[in-house]
């Protein structure tokens, strides 16, 4: 078959999915698609790392993204009951002038990296990199001040979250009353 | 013994992948479908961070990677609790109408 190997095989439909899941993110009209489509991107991608061999990252990925953000966005979008009739549109010129901008990024990334080193990726073989086992070992080593940030950075979203989200009684209870 | 891909597709395909978003943030006025094109880019820089930790064999790239997801999530739950603040006193989350922040 053409002389690929399953791995190239695995690869070229992966990134044909990803890419067709991504446009389709942006293209499509109604928001809860959109987030579906963003859930089907985020398992090719979660695919890509699986091919990688980084087992850990793939899993990671697929609970964070697709099992926690994803949810958060529908919830919020299913919260707002965005009306996709309703949905607001850019100016066809915007939309035109976004395109070409694109298209000629595009072009400077794919010329910059032209010459990019023709490397062949080790897989399956002796990286073992992404396994659970030596991942923790340099996560709890060699960034181990980094990761206690990270969750003080957790800590602080988490509260920043509340506190914005939290409905201003003050004003409210006037809103209510002047109704 | 697995054939190996050339680290320029995995380039290639990050950039394609990071464009998508970044048209996406520049054609549409949803603001939810502009974070989740902000979330489409840093998925992008992931994959090719972890491609070049693969070819270097080198476990940095996967641990920021995973940094990277933590910082994605505070960003997306103080994002999402701002989108959801907005709704409540303007009734839209059109980022075009929003532009002005005051009013």
């Amino acid at each position: 078959m053409l002389g690929l190997t399953i791995t190239q095989w695995l690869f070229g439909i992966l990134s044909f999915l990803a890419i067709m899941f991504a446009l389709m993110v942006v293209f499509t009209r109604n928001p809860v698609n959109s987030v579906l489509y963003l859930v089907l991107t985020f398992f090719c991608i979660a695919g890509h790392y699986i091919l990688l061999n980084a087992q850990f990252l793939a899993v990671v990925h697929i609970v964070v993204y697709a099992g926690a953000i994803m949810v958060l966005f529908l919830f919020i979008i299913m919260l707002m009951n965005l009306n996709p009739d309703a949905e607001p549109r850019k100016h066809i010129v915007t939309r035109i002038i976004a395109g070409v901008i694109g298209g000629v990024l595009l072009f400077v990334m794919v010329g910059a990296l032209k010459g990019a080193e023709q490397l062949q990726i080790v897989q399956g073989g002796p990286s073992q990199i992404g396994l659970v086992k030596n991942l923790g070992k340099v996560l709890f080593s060699e960034f181990l001040f980094p990761f206690e940030i990270a969750s003080i950075l957790l800590l602080a979203a988490l509260v920043g979250a509340i506190m914005i989200g939290k409905r201003d009684t003050n004003t409210n209870d006037k809103d209510i009353i002047n109704q | 013994m697995l054939n190996g891909i050339p680290i320029n597709y995995y380039i290639m395909l990050s950039a394609v992948l990071f464009i998508i978003g970044a048209v996406g943030v520049m054609a549409r006025r949803n603001a939810i479908i502009v974070f989740m094109c902000i979330e489409l880019m840093l998925n992008a820089v992931n994959l090719l961070l972890v491609a070049f930790s693969t070819l270097h064999n080198d476990a940095s790239g996967q641990v920021f990677v995973f940094f990277i997801m933590a910082v994605a999530a505070a960003e997306v739950a103080v994002g999402l609790a701002i989108l959801a603040m907005v709704y409540r006193n303007f009734k839209s989350i059109d980022i075009d109408l929003l532009s002005r922040l005051k009013n």
